[in-house]
C-alpha cells in the first residue's frame, strides 16, 4: 500500500510510542479500573483490568472506538502441566510429584501486565478507525475453591456469547448473566473442563509421545559441532551479503 | 324404530365419525407457529458437519441455532503437549483449503517471542504461499455458492481451475493441502525451477476464471435475487460479533489486516487495494470475495517478479525452545482474522495456545441474522458467510 510503505523498517519505533501513547490515553480513560499496562517492544498493548470493572471498562472500550471484538478466552496458570514430554520423569513418575521449583521461578517474566491468579481473563479488541489493537486481561479470584463468577459482556458484544460458552465449559468460569450458559463443543453431560492444566490428556497419559525421540537432548560437544554445521550453511547461502 | 346397523353401515359410521375427529384435530394442529428443521449435520452448505436447528413459522425462521462440536478436535488442548514444529501439523489442519495460511501466524508468533526474524525473501515466498492459498480457498466458494442457490456448473469450473492452484503449491511444498512447509526462521525449502513461469501463467488463467464467474453467476437473473438484499448485516453488528474477512468488509468496514496491521509479510511492499460494499448482504459478500480473489493474482505477479534473493532460513537453533512470555499475531486469512495466542513458559512446547479462528466468530452472527428470513435463504446465507467446520471446531 502507497501509504505505508517505509513503515516497515523504522516502524518498529514509531509503533511502539503509538502503544505507549494509546496505553496512557487508556488507562486515563478508564481510571482506575486499571491496573497495569503493558507494552512489548514491537508487538503488542496489554491492559489489565479490575475484574469488578470488567464489564463497564468493556462497555468505555467500544464506545472508544474499540468496536471489533475480537475474542474472548482465558488461561490457567496452573504448573501442573499433566503429560508434558518435557517432564518426563513426571510422566513416568505418574501424578505423586506436583511441585517443580524450576518453572515456578519464571512465572514473573511470563505474564504480560502481571497478575497473580490461577485463571485469567484474555480478550482482544480492535479500533478499525484508529488501526489499533488492545489486549485486556481480568484476575479472576479464587472463591470456595473455583473460580469467581465474573460478570458477562454479551450486552457490550454480542459475538461475546459464544466466547463465553466456550470458556466457560474448557475453564469452568461463570458468567454472570449470560442467558444460555451451556456446553457449546462438549457433549452435556460432559464433566470436567478440558483446558484446566489438572485435566488429564489421557492418551498422553498412557503412551509416551512418539515425537519424545525426536527432542532428546543433544550430547554438548555434538551440538557444539551441529551448531557450528549450521553457522557454515548460513554463512555460505550469502546471508552475509 | 329403525333397522339395526350391518357391518357395511357401521363401517361407514366409524369412518364418518374418524373423518370428522381427524378434521378436527386438523383444524386445531394446523398451527404453523411450532415445526423444527434440522439442516445438517450433513448438508452441502455446511463444509463438513454443522447442525442448524431452526424453529420456523410456516416459511418463516423464527430462531436458528447452530449446534457444533461434531468436528472438535480439541487443538488448544493437544498444542500443549507438543513441540512447537509439531504444532503446525495440526494447525494445517484448521481451515483445511487454505492450510498453509493457517501456519503463518502461529510461526510469526513463535518467531516475536524468540526475536527471530525470517530473511527477507522467505518472507516473500512465505506472503505468496499465503496468497494462493488464499486464492485456492476463495476460488472454491466462488464455484460453491453458485451450488447453494441451485446452479451446478461454476462449481466444476471451480474445482478444475482451483486444481491448477493446488498444483503450484504442491510443486514448492510436496503437500496439495497440507504443506507443513512454513518453519520457525524461514521456510523449508526454497521454490524450484521455472516455478515462476508457471505461476504467472496460473495466475492469469485464474483472472480468466474470476472473469467466467463474474459471467457465469454474477450478471445472472435468478442469482441476484437469490442474493440481494438476503441476510443483510450492517457494519456495527459485524463489528460487535466479530465478523472478519470478507463478510466484515462486505458489511462496508474498510479493515484488511493486510493492510492495516502487516505482522511483517511483503504485503506492503506492492501495490494492491481492499475492496468493500456498502450493501452488506449475500450478494455483496460474493461480490468482495470475487474481487479479493482477483486482487490476490495481482498480488502473486507482482511478488513474484520481485522475489529478492538470499537464504531462507534464519539462523535458529536444531532444537528450538521459546523464551518466556506471551504473543498474539494474528493474519488476514482467506476466511478473516486468524490468530494465535501463544503463552510460553521457556519450554519446547507452548503453555497454552489461544486459536482464534474466523469462521467461529463469522458463524456466531448466524441466530441474528437469520431471524426473519424464508427456509430457502437459510442456504444462500450460510453459503454466503463461508465457514469450513475445521475451523469453527478446532
Amino acid at each position: 500500500m502507497a501509504d505505508d510503505t517505509g513503515d516497515e523498517q523504522p516502524d518498529d519505533q514509531a509503533g511502539d510510542e503509538a502503544r505507549e501513547a494509546l496505553a496512557a490515553e487508556l488507562s486515563e480513560l478508564l481510571g482506575d479500573a486499571v491496573i497495569e499496562s503493558h507494552v512489548e517492544t514491537g508487538q503488542n498493548l496489554w491492559l489489565r483490568i479490575d475484574i469488578e470493572q470488567w464489564h463497564g471498562a468493556m462497555a468505555a472500550l467500544r464506545d472508544a472506538g474499540f468496536a471489533y471484538f475480537g475474542f474472548l478466552s482465558a488461561i490457567d496458570w496452573t504448573d501442573a502441566p499433566e503429560g508434558r514430554y518435557e517432564d518426563t520423569e513426571f510422566d513416568s513418575a505418574g501424578a505423586g510429584e506436583e511441585e517443580d521449583a524450576s518453572s515456578a521461578t519464571a512465572e514473573e517474566t511470563v505474564r504480560r501486565g502481571g497478575g497473580e491468579t490461577r485463571f485469567q481473563l484474555l480478550a482482544q479488541l480492535h479500533s478499525p478507525a484508529r488501526h489499533a489493537a488492545v489486549l485486556i486481561k481480568a484476575d479472576v479470584p479464587p472463591a470456595d475453591g473455583a473460580p469467581a463468577s465474573v460478570p458477562s459482556i454479551i450486552d457490550v458484544f454480542a459475538g461475546a456469547d459464544w466466547h463465553e460458552r466456550e470458556a466457560h465449559e474448557m475453564f469452568g468460569l461463570v458468567f454472570e448473566g449470560h442467558p444460555n450458559l451451556e456446553h457449546i463443543y462438549l457433549p452435556t453431560e460432559f464433566e470436567g473442563h478440558p483446558l484446566r492444566k489438572d485435566f488429564p490428556l489421557l492418551a498422553r497419559a498412557v503412551k509416551p509421545w512418539p515425537g519424545v525421540v525426536d527432542i532428546e537432548e543433544i550430547p554438548p560437544e555434538l551440538e557444539a559441532q551441529l551448531e557450528a554445521e549450521v553457522m557454515a550453511e548460513f554463512e555460505a547461502s550469502g546471508a552475509g551479503a | 324404530m329403525s333397522p339395526p346397523p350391518t357391518a357395511s353401515t357401521l363401517r361407514e359410521q366409524q369412518a364418518y365419525v374418524a373423518a370428522q375427529a381427524a378434521d378436527a384435530r386438523v383444524n386445531v394442529e394446523l398451527d404453523t407457529g411450532d415445526m423444527t428443521l434440522n439442516i445438517g449435520p450433513q448438508h452441502p452448505a455446511t463444509h463438513g458437519t454443522l447442525r442448524i436447528a431452526c424453529q420456523l413459522d410456516g416459511e418463516q425462521v423464527i430462531s436458528a441455532e447452530p449446534l457444533m462440536g461434531y468436528m472438535h478436535r480439541g487443538y488448544e488442548k493437544l498444542c500443549e503437549v507438543r513441540t512447537y514444529p509439531q504444532c503446525t501439523t495440526l494447525i494445517n489442519r484448521i481451515d483445511w483449503l487454505g492450510s498453509f495460511a493457517n501456519e503463518v501466524p502461529f510461526i510469526l508468533a513463535a518467531e516475536q517471542l524468540m526475536g527471530v526474524e525470517a530473511p527477507p525473501r522467505a518472507q516473500w515466498i512465505r506472503t505468496i504461499l499465503f496468497e494462493l492459498s488464499r486464492i485456492a480457498n476463495l476460488s472454491l466458494f466462488l464455484g460453491d455458492m453458485g451450488v447453494q442457490v441451485g446452479a451446478l456448473t461454476p462449481v466444476f469450473f471451480a474445482f478444475r481451475d482451483r486444481e491448477r492452484v493446488l498444483n503450484q503449491i504442491e510443486e514448492v511444498t510436496g503437500g496439495r493441502f497440507h504443506p507443513n512447509f512454513d518453519r520457525i526462521g524461514g521456510l523449508k525449502d526454497d521454490i524450484p525451477r521455472g516455478w515462476i513461469a508457471e505461476t504467472h501463467a496460473v495466475m492469469a488463467k485464474m483472472r480468466g476464471f474470476c472473469d467466467e464467474m463474474e459471467d457465469l453467476l454474477m450478471g445472472n437473473e435468478i442469482f441476484q435475487t437469490r442474493c440481494r438484499s438476503v441476510g443483510v448485516i450492517p457494519g456495527d453488528v459485524a463489528l460487535s460479533y466479530g465478523l472478519s474477512g470478507a463478510n466484515l468488509r462486505a458489511s462496508g468496514v474498510d479493515w484488511d489486516l493486510r493492510r492495516d496491521a502487516n505482522p511483517g509479510l511483503a504485503w506492503d511492499q506492492v501495490d494492491w487495494r481492499v475492496w468493500t460494499h456498502p450493501d452488506g448482504d449475500s450478494f455483496a459478500r460474493y461480490w468482495v470475495r470475487l474481487q479479493e480473489t482477483r486482487e490476490a493474482t495481482k498480488i502473486v505477479d507482482q511478488l513474484l517478479d520481485g522475489i529478492p534473493s538470499g537464504p531462507i532460513m534464519a539462523k535458529v537453533p536444531r532444537i528450538i525452545k521459546v523464551p518466556a512470555g506471551e504473543a498474539y499475531v494474528s493474519t488476514e486469512n482467506p476466511l478473516g482474522e486468524m490468530g494465535y495466542y501463544v503463552v510460553s513458559k521457556g519450554g519446547l512446547g507452548p503453555f497454552r495456545v489461544k486459536i482464534r479462528t474466523p469462521s467461529f466468530s463469522n458463524i456466531s452472527v448466524v441466530p441474528w441474522v437469520m431471524r426473519g428470513t424464508y427456509v430457502p435463504d437459510i442456504i444462500t446465507i450460510l453459503g454466503s458467510l463461508y465457514f469450513i467446520l475445521g475451523d469453527i471446531d478446532r
